[in-house]
């Protein structure tokens, strides 16, 4: 597999969300409008790069038994800077992911590449795999969120261009299940033809 | 390099080494937001205020003061001074009589009580019926009204409040939060026996979350 | 393509008769509650039933045409029926587009999904009838009164159900007996002059419906009695504990969507469970969680809640409560 897979595999391939349907709190509960769907994908990405990093680096000093221990308190540790980070410079975007900011550090797809994938290659490889991961988890949550945007609330971006509601349920719990099940039938009948 | 052994020794010391490197970074980062954090909740509060009230020049944050609203708690008041005149004040105020958890809401008075304009700071409320007591449509109307003479009560109860469709309950909070402002700033945190919020003094009012939503 | 019944994955459509025979029946049975409404509504209730039948069909059609691409089984009359109940449970003011977004949420998502007829785990006209609820809570929560033909389609004069007048003045302090001046007497109810859904208004007619249905042998006595049956102990518990902070069983009975939902909804061949046992407890639970939802929930009515959370169990049921096989011997502990 040469970098370049490595990189794009996560946007089709092994979309985290999409094809490997990991994530799913964040990619159920943040996707009420585009903005927050992408907000969150990034400050996941974020998390990732640092975590994937980090953890190919030291991945050979750290004796096997403390393995996740250690990998817990680094990813733990950049979900703390990003959660910091966001609070002081997007205060708006961080109050509208409010608790899911902190939850970054209990998602799968964090520890599953870092445990997976980054404490077994090399520095380059995992830092492409997890940008390409992180992207490919911002892309799914944006295309979800601007569906639910569009479908929900007649906006895009915040932008409106219907007056009164849409389709209220997408903008709530059970809309979100509706249209992440038909984004991921929609992507398997692609990727079967 | 060769993988570390799983000793008692290695494993102590590198999580110990780990922890202590996170935490440093930790700390940097905390000292170095800590100011934006501050100033940007600042400016969320101020903007909330700028919003209700007619102009200022003072800085309303810094001479705060709690009014009781005579339920045993207190609320926020800000007020804001034109060239040391008093202009008008901001309270934040808050219901417990919304359809889903406490509504937050800033309302703003004139020094006489008129109301000069209200917004909404933070609810919980049903998307596309409660959410509409933060639109024009509804709470223009409370624009310019004196809570003295104009009963905060919904059509439903006998008064002069159009409720928005389909969720009285919101609107009957709103209302509440309103007149709790009002009361407390104005009436010395008195109710008066007649607004239809006495009720939900009632601490078991809280589990009223309710009704006329089908 | 034949009539018979195709050969599925279970829940398996009970008798021998065909697919369309049956639906048939149900057609007519639903024929009395029809034109009650129709009486009662006027042309709002004409329009929203064509509508909501038509494009049930329509939708079907052209999923299994153009999506699935497999053969075309509107005629077995599934469509019809979803979306007439669909229909019955829509207030007769319904806006036109939005009664069409309702038959595609219940065709297409709710059963096509699945894949069609046989296969789909909960009812597809309550899930429309849910989908638009949350998505329209204005739209579906004005009710047009009762005035036949004298007023048109779209400027109906509204109000609340008499499940909603009850629900609200309880959470707001006053007496049952008061409030039982602000809503049509019983026999009002059981003939249905009242606000509601366009189907669930006459007791009576659906009544009708129920007792062709049974001798028809269309359905058994199983699901609708035991809902109605669990449904009537608990409110008069309920009753009989604090009567002026419950309506009696009677009223509840007769108003909201309750008989609609026994008779009809909850005895959907594919999302009911097989065997009489389980039947019983599948019914229960429907009669127990709308009471629940009735009166201690947020909305003042739970019918279609209740049906949809049962149906979730059916699969589980199928699985765990069968009958006892011909000659099979009971294992003395």
């Amino acid at each position: 597999m040469n970098q370049l897979q490595n990189f794009t595999k996560g946007f089709f391939r092994e979309n985290p969300l999409l094809v490997l349907v990991l994530g799913l709190c964040p990619a159920l509960a943040t996707t009420t409008s585009a903005i927050n769907g992408l907000g969150m994908g990034i400050a996941t990405t974020f998390v990732l790069l640092g975590s994937n990093t980090v953890v190919s680096l030291i991945s050979k000093m750290v004796p096997d038994k403390v393995r996740i221990p250690s990998f817990i308190v680094i990813i733990a540790s950049f979900v703390t800077i990003v959660d910091l980070l966001m609070n002081a410079y997007v205060p708006e975007l961080y109050e509208k992911l409010g608790i899911f900011i902190p939850l970054i550090v209990v998602n799968c797809i964090v520890l599953g590449r870092a445990e997976a994938f980054a404490s077994k290659n090399n520095l380059t490889t995992a830092f492409l795999d997890g940008l390409g991961m992180g992207l490919g988890f911002t892309m799914a949550l944006g295309i979800l969120g601007a569906f639910r945007e569009i479908a929900g609330s007649g906006a895009i971006f915040n932008y409106k261009f219907i007056n009164g509601d849409g389709i209220l349920v997408f903008v709530l719990a059970p809309g979100a299940f509706i249209a992440l099940g038909y984004l991921i039938a929609f992507i398997n009948r692609i990727r079967k033809t | 390099m060769a993988k570390t052994e799983s000793t008692f020794k290695n494993m102590v010391l590198t999580l110990t080494l780990i922890a202590f490197v996170a935490a440093t970074c930790l700390g940097f980062v905390y000292e170095l937001t800590k100011k934006p954090i501050e100033m940007s909740a600042l400016k969320k509060k101020l903007d909330a205020i700028k919003l209700v009230v007619p102009e200022f020049t003072n800085n309303p944050d810094e001479e705060v003061f709690r009014v009781a609203t005579g339920e045993g708690d207190s609320l926020d008041v800000y007020p804001a001074k034109k060239d040391g005149v008093l202009t008008g004040y901001a309270v934040n105020t808050y219901t417990k009589s919304g359809f889903s958890g406490d509504i937050h809401i800033m309302a703003g008075f004139k020094p006489d009580g008129t109301i000069n304009y209200i917004t909404v700071l933070e609810h919980k409320e049903t998307p596309g019926l409660g959410t509409k007591m933060d639109e024009p449509a509804f709470k223009n109307q409370f624009i310019g009204k004196n809570p003295s003479d104009f009963v905060l009560r919904v059509n439903k109860d006998g008064g002069p409040v159009d409720a928005i469709t389909a969720a009285t309950i919101s609107s009957r909070a709103f209302c509440d939060a309103v007149q709790r402002a009002y009361n407390s700033l104005f009436a010395g945190g008195e109710w008066d026996g007649n607004s239809g919020s006495t009720e939900s003094a009632d601490p078991s009012d809280e589990s009223e979350k309710e009704k006329s939503k089908e | 393509m034949s009539n018979l019944l195709n050969v599925s994955p279970s829940p398996h459509v009970h008798g021998k008769e065909t697919t369309r025979k049956l639906m048939l029946g149900v057609v007519i049975a639903l024929i009395p509650a029809l034109a009650a409404s129709i009486y009662f509504f006027g042309w709002g209730a004409i329009i929203v039933t064509i509508t909501a039948v038509l494009s049930c069909v329509l939708f079907e059609y052209l999923i299994q045409r153009f999506l699935l691409k497999k053969a075309i089984t509107i005629t077995d009359g599934s469509a019809v029926v979803t979306g007439l109940l669909l229909a019955f449970n829509l207030p007769s003011n319904f806006p036109v587009l939005l009664v069409i977004l309702g038959s595609l949420v219940a065709i297409g998502v709710a059963k096509m999904t699945f894949g069609g007829l046989g296969n789909n785990p909960f009812n597809p006209a309550l899930v429309g009838r849910v989908f638009m609820l949350i998505s329209f809570p204005v739209q579906m929560t004005t009710w047009p009164v009762p005035s036949g033909f004298s007023t048109g389609y779209a400027d109906a004069v509204t109000g609340a159900t008499p499940l909603a007048v009850i629900k609200a003045g309880i959470k707001g302090g006053e007496q049952v007996s008061a409030l039982m001046d602000q809503v049509p007497s019983h026999m009002q109810l059981f003939y249905g002059y009242m606000g509601g859904s366009m189907g669930e208004i006459a007791a009576a007619a659906l009544l009708i419906g129920f007792a062709y249905m049974l001798i028809r042998k269309i359905i058994t006595w199983h699901i609708p009695v035991s809902v109605i049956g669990s449904f009537l102990i608990f409110t008069t518990i309920l009753w009989l504990a604090a009567p002026e902070k419950n309506a009696d069983p009677l009223f509840h009975l007769l108003t909201g969507g309750i008989l609609l939902g026994a008779i009809y909804m909850a005895t959907d061949y594919v999302t009911s469970p097989m065997n009489p046992k389980a039947m019983i407890i599948y019914g229960c639970g429907i009669g127990i969680i709308t009471v629940v939802i009735r009166v201690f929930g947020a909305y003042p009515e739970g019918v279609s809640f209740a049906i949809l959370i049962m149906n979730a169990f059916v699969p589980l049921m199928n699985t765990y409560i069968k009958p006892k096989r011909f000659g099979e011997e009971v294992k003395n502990g």
